[in-house]
């Protein structure tokens, strides 16, 4: 590397120190204005830490924090934090942001709870439950971009089976053959996308939003034309049961958020630890990965690299269809017009997060699943911000973490591009 | 892509495939599409099931029960987008002979109306095209759209001692700029973060829509119980050609103009040529010097203004006020529309009018034969794959011999 390289490096992260530096300056400040300001002293904000729940053997006090003097060492952190950076530079950046990031979430639960309860196992709870589809949405996204297939489809294969998992559930009255419906169409529609950009070598983007458009056009054309005329006898599926895990059930806190959940919960669980084993301790992940980083030379060594990104993207389809079968089967039990209302993309925002690794992945959904369990709540504590603008925090986080600021992901090198054989 | 087709071609060789590439696939294109679509409606339909349950007894029964239930539907379509032929020509005779207005406003109304409606998609197509162009896939139209028809509508009913010659500008405007700061947002976060701008603009559309939902119900709301803007002043209408009922108004041959306009831009200006090169080999571009930045803000900044142009001439010609669920997908649409058109302007526009005759028909096809008006995303998404994918075409019609042309459209995260 030449020295005038390294000047210019060293010049950008000058600028980006004094820019993150300023950054955190002004998130203290938003702190102040718009939360310390708008506080009285005295107050105090509960946080529940029990379900309401009787079964409960072991009861944990709740949390109760003073409003002011709790928003006040907020502030300081966050001061200290920028002071960090101006002075000793960018290192470490992802925790010093993510420190940041906590404190002002914490600053603005404060406030917004400030004479009032809140419950943080509720919450706790419907983070995992929002995230759930997220995360299976991101894990069908690693599955086939490890494989260097770009799906943009997801969207649409989850839309698609969320309508055939209830139609096929309340057709034969039984949840798992929707389930298994389910998967079914999205390995059909996987396929499709499969056959459009391997065979035939349709750009993976607009074969993806292709997929997509024709998921919302058919979905609506057949509620419109079939679900709605008879609602009972097509969409109406009821929903899985809540399984119990005996025992560990009863965990103060972790019992009921954890083993008090349904079976698609359970699943995704299962599915992250198993495609994350896959694909990194067994010869079939390394293969995929070969093939998502340097095909070619997976080719020369006598890897099938069709085969590889058409079984990868169909398994990953799979992996979509029981995110689907969430939205109906798994959660309402009934098909709503555009229901998925972009968990797909945001699982696509996840997998990148999470650097196109199954546990990353899920930990960044939970992240989004955290963003959209706080705007519910917010709604439930009336306080003074519209509901729209809290609905646009999940998707507002999504764009955050793509710029990358917390922390930069790396694609697999093949990611996108379509091969040729020589 | 790297099959990219060597251009060692005789020129008349050359000029035949750009023939095929431009006209006869985009074409071939849509009827595939409108079939597969007749066979939803033949699927889909009672009488004909029942015919082809007993297709071995009468096999023309079949066939014919098939035939009506597209007729019927494909007739509705047609007659609600273009009108009755006939009834046109003698209400055009009518009003040569007598002067009546009435029958010939009556007569010419379905065709207006399509293009009324044609008029959003070739500001959103041209938005969409421009973007691929640069090797910019522009999906956030649909937010862009609801933006700048915000900025235009607040502009139109809230300014009231205004002429219309600077009213109508300065709203036209208003959308314009709304809609580029929409666009220009993901194009920075692209060019500076490598935040892929397939993503980001689908979360600007969320935010979009959640945004007219707030403003719809608290800033912008009318009085009265609805939630919709309060309507425009006249001086910010695009001014129509005709009396209600009839909406055709100037919005449509701005569109042209803007088309037009955008011709220029891209293929006689250095910039359109710096935008395409960036587009066509990035890495080429920024060894000759070029700025991929700036080009990618300025390309989605553009982008932007023209969808926000769409939602702009929307509400300014034909609705004059917002109502919840205002787009009805043209962002999406416009998805489809830029590829068969192939991403030139011209073909932005031919394009536009198919979907303008196709999205107008359908609400009569839904009324008229009970084909609900989403059979047309359908179709749309069968003609995005069957121009995507023109092997698709050659092979259902054994053209065997014709070279295909491919343009790289987009690329993958972060490059």
């Amino acid at each position: 590397m030449t020295t005038q390289s390294l000047t210019k490096e060293q010049a950008t992260s000058y600028t980006r120190q004094i820019f993150i530096g300023a950054s955190l300056l002004m998130t203290a400040l938003l702190m102040f204005i718009l939360f310390l300001q708008n506080t009285k002293p005295g107050q105090t904000a509960t946080f529940g830490t029990n379900l309401s729940g009787p079964d409960q053997p072991v009861k944990i006090p709740d949390i109760v924090l003073p409003v002011q003097p709790t928003l006040y060492v907020l502030i300081g952190i966050t001061i200290l934090l920028a002071a960090w950076v101006l002075i000793r530079g960018t290192r470490a950046m992802g925790w010093l942001i993510s420190i940041a990031v906590f404190c002002f979430v914490v600053s603005f639960l404060v406030w917004a709870t400030q004479d009032n309860s809140f419950s943080l196992v509720g919450m706790l709870g419907t983070t995992l439950i929002s995230a759930t589809p997220i995360a299976l949405a991101a894990l069908c996204g690693v599955m086939s971009e490890r494989a260097a297939v770009v799906n943009i489809a997801i969207e649409g294969i989850m839309l698609t089976c969320a309508q055939t998992a209830v139609v096929a559930a309340t057709l034969t009255q039984n949840l798992y053959i929707g389930l298994i419906v389910a998967i079914l169409t999205g390995a059909v529609i996987a396929a499709i996308h499969a056959v459009l950009v391997i065979r035939f070598k349709v750009d993976q983007i607009v074969s993806g939003t292709a997929i997509n458009i024709f998921a919302t056009g058919a979905t609506a054309f057949i509620a419109k034309f079939y679900l709605q005329k008879d609602i009972n006898l097509l969409n109406n599926s009821g929903t899985f049961p809540t399984i119990i895990i005996p025992g560990l059930s009863k965990i103060p806190i972790l019992g009921p958020v954890f083993f008090d959940n349904d079976l698609i919960f359970y699943i995704t669980v299962m599915l992250v630890v198993v495609v994350h084993f896959l694909l990194f301790y067994t010869p079939w992940g390394l293969r995929t990965r070969a093939v998502g980083e340097h095909p070619k030379a997976a080719d020369t060594l006598g890897i099938n690299v069709y085969l590889m990104r058409y079984v990868n993207v169909i398994l990953g389809g799979m992996i979509a269809g029981v995110g689907g079968a969430y939205f109906t089967i798994g959660s309402v039990g009934r098909f709503d017009q555009d229901m998925t209302n972009g968990k797909g993309f945001i699982g696509l925002a996840a997998m990148i997060f999470g650097n196109w690794n199954p546990i990353g992945a899920y930990l960044a959904s939970l992240l989004f699943g955290f963003a959209d369990s706080l705007q519910l709540k917010m709604q439930i504590l009336s306080i003074p911000i519209p509901s729209e603008f809290l609905a646009m925090a999940p998707y507002i986080v999504t764009i955050i973490v793509l710029t990358g600021v917390i922390g930069r992901a790396i694609p697999p090198a093949a990611d996108g591009k379509p091969y040729e054989k020589q | 892509m790297e099959d990219k087709v060597n251009k060692t071609d005789q020129t008349d060789g050359k000029r035949a495939s750009t023939l095929v590439n431009n006209v006869l696939l985009p074409a071939l294109a849509v009827f595939t599409g409108l079939l597969a679509g007749a066979v939803i409606i033949a699927i889909t339909n009672v009488a004909t099931l029942t015919a082809w349950s007993h297709f071995f007894q009468s096999p023309l029964n079949a066939l014919s029960a098939t035939w009506s239930a597209v007729a019927t539907a494909y007739g509705a379509l047609f007659l609600g987008a273009i009108g009755n032929p006939k009834e046109i020509v003698a209400a055009f005779q009518n009003y040569f002979a007598t002067g009546q207005t009435g029958q010939l406003y009556k007569a010419i109304y379905p065709f207006t109306e399509s293009l009324v409606t044609s008029t959003p998609y070739i500001f959103a197509g041209l938005s969409v095209a421009l973007g691929f162009r640069c090797g910019l896939f522009n999906i956030g139209a649909e937010g862009q759209f609801y933006v700048g028809a915000l900025g235009s509508c607040f502009i139109g009913y809230s300014i009231t001692t205004l002429p219309w010659f600077i009213h109508l500008p300065l709203a036209l405007l208003g959308g314009a700029l709304a809609g580029a700061i929409w666009g220009a947002i993901p194009g920075y976060l692209k060019a500076k973060f490598g935040a892929h701008e397939v993503v980001n603009t689908i979360m600007m559309n969320y935010i979009a829509i959640l945004l007219t939902d707030w403003l719809l119900e608290g800033p912008m709301k009318a009085s009265g119980y609805r939630p919709v803007t309060p309507t425009i002043q006249t001086t910010a209408q695009l001014p129509r050609f005709f009396p209600a009922p009839l909406r055709f108004n100037w919005g449509f041959f701005l569109g042209l103009a803007v088309a037009a306009l955008v011709y220029w831009f891209l293929f006689k200006t250095t910039l359109g040529f710096e935008i395409r090169a960036v587009g066509s080999n990035p890495n080429a571009a920024k060894y000759a010097g070029m700025s991929i930045l700036k080009n990618f803000v300025l390309v989605m900044g553009l982008c932007g203004a023209l969808a926000g142009l769409a939602g702009a001439s929307e509400v300014l010609g034909a609705d004059l006020w917002i109502g919840q669920g205002f787009s009805a997908g043209y962002g999406f649409d416009s998805i489809a529309l830029a590829l068969l058109g192939n991403s030139h302007p011209v073909g932005v526009v031919l394009a536009a009018l198919l979907f303008g005759i196709l999205r107008f028909g359908a609400t009569s096809m839904q009324s008229l034969a009970g084909i609900p008006i989403d059979i047309i995303s359908v179709i749309q998404s069968l003609i995005i794959i069957f121009v995507a994918a023109p092997e698709i075409i050659r092979w259902l019609y054994r053209l065997r011999n014709i070279r295909v042309e491919r343009t790289v459209l987009t690329r993958g995260w972060g490059q």
